[in-house]
């Protein structure tokens, strides 16, 4: 469990702090205590999808690996990956596991990890090629004779948020359903469902926001995106997910030291958040509705 | 589906919810639970049990049941049940009803992985052959020489990224052996062919594809000459296949799709399906909106059995998936259902849907049992199966035929099958819809039984079943997230069926279609069943007990308790010695034990899809770890 696996670029350096990690790995051990002490780590141990971006892959090009990066730096840490799909056992195996103790980018609700306070909030959106007119409701007549693309996750009613709203609609055999798995041995798996997009094998697609504003900016072809609103025959089924970043749940030390950089960088995360095209939502004036309206930050394709 | 441990991290269910159903077992102090579950409920020690395969035929002949291909060796167990019928039957009896009280463990093994243990050991001349969850370790132990140490061990190079790409739990359901090979699966999609005296590789052949979420955890059957295999991972849109391998160069001579036109289900001329629904064009097409039936499961991760008169091998599919039932209406076939073909080149011949579009994650691919029974006072060809959906089907295999389908678990999702369309009564208030809420569904998702298989004794004519005593509910809206992408689904909770227990071991008469005894199990009986001519069933518990039970009665006669929880498939042999064996693998995991093989938080009750809610005692009953264990008398 406490093998080294430094962030690349910081090879060197992470020599030196090879051998102080190990220190710590041994006196974690002994004391586990210490662990939850309020001490900085010298070194923050992430798991992280190696191949999806925009969100993180081993190359450290998702902005969840810059995001990262800028709190290791804030709390005096260098920051050691564990490599692990995002799928199901993703916490068994890497956080539960003892192989990290933070996850970047979790929905907050999520009852497998103690979440920070969000970081951002993005939207489903509609993604269609600009020459389109667009797509802003569930009820427009056009979904019956369009191609509809939306991702897919598993049985035992678990799917996304848009899946269940076509489905109510009696949306079905115009829908093509793109599995998140998708092909690992492809580059970001899920990314595919923004290809068919910008390759007309479907005319409209529903997307989580930054997977489609990333991909939007890299598309061949003009894409949009509009903000999916949530239909109102679907109480309860949220559009909108406040992220955040997770830790294993009573490690409130570490949760309040990670809020706490997070805070300190709010403009330098938002600008990385731009960087990659990541769609937002503000947050909902006290008490109010507000779920819909998108930053105006959001773009399409360049 | 499959053994799927930590699908769901959710949302927090109502708490009040949550105590109420964990409630009865924290309160029972564990001896006195465990002294309820070895309870007896019928008939009582000593009752009188009439045979049930002694009634009268027309003629007024008793035509027994038997099992008509059975394998006469009994120094071998060379197949996942032993033989091509799947019966699961010994007839060595030196271990009986008055001598298992002495049984002693003779020796162990450390297989040193501590994933969930679900493989049957193999035993062909004087050597053990054992495969291990991922990474897949055969082990080959020298039954000939004291303590049976290892002879060899073959490591396939398993890829480590199958752990966490795989759709399921890492576990293996076992190896088969044929002419000089033992031959078994890998995670990664590999099945490979290993010589069973030097330990040295013969072929390897990669079947599926990893990164599409596939993986392999079943056991192999061979077939005149030919490897049947099947892959896992309908949840991931996994499209389900069986392939016949040549066992001599590894080569695939077909592939049987589950879903898609009838060529690439090699549905041809023969097929012959007993119900009107089953028949048409390309109904695996058909049964689907649009083109999702390219991604609809019905994977083939159970078993496989042969009729070697009939020329025919039987196996079920799984669940329908990615899909919710609401975006797939339809029969979507050919998912969990029953398929018989020819294993010469795959052609089908009659195929039956338990669960025409599956609403209850009901996979089909529990073993079926392949029998000689006295029906309507003849003998009839008939395979037997105690499906996930709760009922016990008789079905006639030459043709399809239900015969009878009665329930063996506790069951409110359906009423019944209609015998004159085959199609399951489905009560219309438990049908599940997201975002209403649904209580008292049972079975649970993992069925009245799962992949545990049964035993089939033909002194007593009962089927010994292994199985689960579970409901769920389903309420809410729970947030998750899979490669970055939040989403949504029901909130599943399961907890114990009326009683309390959640297992149940029973032993079904398969002719009337009722139980003749039962024992309460605490946790779900996720173990395979033995029945030997020494009158004396064994099976094992979750919670480590590896006990023998009078086959007529049910009364526990020896228990033994192993390092972990059971949830393997013991077998029986005749050793080199001259003495009667009996093996079993400990390790818990799979689904239900992955609450402690894999750390699970018993405050999470919907991680394992819902499972850890019904199992948040079992980490406090057993520990994981891999261990054989071996019996005899002294």
């Amino acid at each position: 469990m406490c093998s080294p696996f430094p962030e690349r670029p910081d090879r060197r350096r992470a020599s030196r702090l090879f051998r102080f990690s190990l220190l710590v790995c041994v006196l974690a051990a002994a004391l586990p205590a210490a662990k939850t002490s309020a001490a900085p780590p010298p070194e923050l141990r992430i798991c992280a999808d190696p191949n999806n971006l925009p969100f993180s892959n081993d190359r450290l090009e998702g902005f969840e690996n810059k995001i990262a990066r800028l709190v290791a730096r804030d709390l005096g840490a260098t920051v050691r990956y564990t490599w692990w799909a995002q799928r199901r056992g993703f916490f068994r195996n890497t956080l539960k596991a003892r192989e990290c103790d933070l996850v970047m980018g979790i929905p907050v609700g999520l009852e497998m990890a103690l979440a920070t306070r969000p970081y951002y909030r993005s939207t489903y959106v509609w993604l269609a090629r600009r020459s389109r007119a667009p797509i802003h409701s569930f009820d427009d007549p056009r979904l019956e004779k369009l191609r509809i693309g939306v991702q897919m996750v598993g049985n035992d009613y678990a799917n996304t948020p848009p899946a269940h709203a076509l489905m109510r609609r009696g949306l079905i055999s115009n829908v093509v359903g793109f599995t998140l798995y998708g092909d690992y041995s492809k580059p970001n798996p899920p990314a595919r469902i923004v290809e068919a997009v910008a390759n007309g094998s479907v005319d409209v697609a529903l997307v989580w926001g930054p997977l489609a504003g990333y991909f939007a900016r890299k598309a061949s072809v003009p894409l949009t995106l509009i903000p999916a609103a949530p239909p109102p025959d679907l109480p309860g089924f949220p559009f909108v997910y406040d992220i955040a970043a997770g830790v294993r749940r009573g490690d409130t030390a570490l949760r309040d030291q990670i809020d706490a950089a997070l805070a300190r960088h709010r403009a330098e995360i938002d600008r990385i958040l731009d960087d990659y095209g990541v769609p937002r939502v503000p947050a909902p004036p006290p008490g109010g509705a507000g779920r819909t309206a998108v930053s105006a930050r959001m773009g399409g394709s360049p | 589906m499959e053994d799927a441990p930590n699908r769901s991290a959710v949302l927090s269910g109502p708490s009040g919810r949550l105590r109420r159903s964990l409630f009865p077992f924290i309160l029972i102090p564990i001896l006195a639970a465990w002294i309820s579950g070895c309870r007896r409920s019928a008939p009582s020690p000593g009752a009188s049990v009439p045979p049930p395969h002694s009634a009268p035929s027309a003629g007024g002949t008793a035509l027994p049941s038997a099992i008509p291909f059975a394998e006469p060796d009994e120094s071998q167990w060379i197949r996942p049940a032993r033989d091509y019928a799947s019966s699961r039957y010994s007839t060595l009896d030196q271990i009986n009803t008055e001598t298992v009280r002495n049984l002693k463990v003779a020796f162990t093994f450390s297989t040193g992985v501590s994933k969930g243990h679900e493989a049957a050991p193999l035993v062909v001349n004087g050597t053990m052959y054992i495969v291990t969850p991922y990474p897949n370790y055969l082990y080959a132990l020298d039954l000939t020489k004291p303590g049976a140490p290892a002879k060899w061990v073959y490591k396939p190079k398993t890829l480590p990224s199958a752990q966490g790409v795989a759709c399921c739990d890492v576990v293996n359901r076992g190896a088969a052996y044929d002419r000089g090979r033992v031959f078994f699966n890998t995670l990664d999609d590999q099945t490979v062919a290993v010589d069973a005296e030097t330990g040295k590789e013969v072929w390897r052949t990669r079947v599926g594809d990893i990164n599409h979420g596939e993986s392999m955890t079943m056991a192999p059957l061979v077939v005149k000459g030919k490897v049947l295999v099947g892959n896992s991972g309908g949840e991931f849109g996994v499209r389900g296949w069986l392939t016949a391998l040549d066992a001599d160069s590894g080569k695939v001579v077909w592939r049987a799709w589950s879903t898609g036109p009838d060529k690439e289900v090699l549905i041809g001329p023969r097929f012959k399906p007993f119900y009107a629904s089953d028949k048409g064009t390309d109904l695996g097409m058909t049964s689907w909106p649009g083109d999702l039936w390219k991604i609809g499961g019905g994977t083939v991760w159970g078993w496989v059995s042969y009729d070697p008169q009939l020329d025919l091998i039987y196996y079920g599919t799984s669940n329908p998936g990615p899909w919710n039932p609401d975006q797939r209406p339809g029969d979507n076939k050919w998912t969990a259902a029953v398929i018989a073909r020819s294993p010469d080149d795959g052609q089908a011949v009659w195929a039956y849907q338990m669960s025409p579009h599956d609403l209850y994650d009901y996979d089909g691919v529990n073993e079926n049992v392949l029998l000689d029974l006295p029906i309507g006072g003849r003998m009839r060809k008939t395979l037997l199966r105690a499906d996930r959906d709760g009922f016990f089907y008789v079905i006639d295999r030459t043709s399809g035929e239900v015969l009878s389908a009665n329930p063996f678990a506790y069951v409110t999702t359906r009423t019944g099958v209609d015998l004159a369309t085959g199609r399951p009564k489905e009560v219309e208030e438990l049908k599940p819809q997201v975002g209403r809420t649904v209580r008292g569904i049972c079975p649970a998702a993992p069925g009245g039984k799962d992949w545990q298989p049964m035993a089939f004794s033909p002194r007593t004519g009962l089927v010994y079943i292994p199985h689960n005593h579970l409901c769920q509910d389903e309420e809410g809206v729970q947030a998750n997230y899979i490669e970055g992408t939040p989403f949504v689904g029901a909130n599943v909770k399961m907890y114990a069926a009326p009683g309390g227990h959640r297992g149940e071991f029973t032993a079904w008469d398969p002719v009337a279609g009722k139980p003749v005894w039962k024992i309460k199990e605490k946790f779900p009986a996720w173990s395979g069943a033995l029945a030997t001519a020494g009158d004396v069933v064994f099976y094992g518990t979750m919670d480590g007990w590896f006990q023998a039970v009078h086959a007529r009665t049910g009364e526990v006669l020896w228990r033994f308790k192993t390092g972990s929880g059971i949830i393997g498939q013991p077998i029986t042999y005749r050793g080199p010695d001259g003495k009667q064996y009996v093996a079993i693998l400990s390790g818990v995991g799979g689904w239900s034990g992955a609450i402690v093989s894999n750390n699970l938080d018993p405050r999470d009750g919907t991680a394992a899809l819902g499972f850890v809610n019904a199992m948040g005692d079992l980490p406090s009953a057993t520990t994981a770890g891999g261990m054989l264990y071996v019996f005899a008398l002294p």
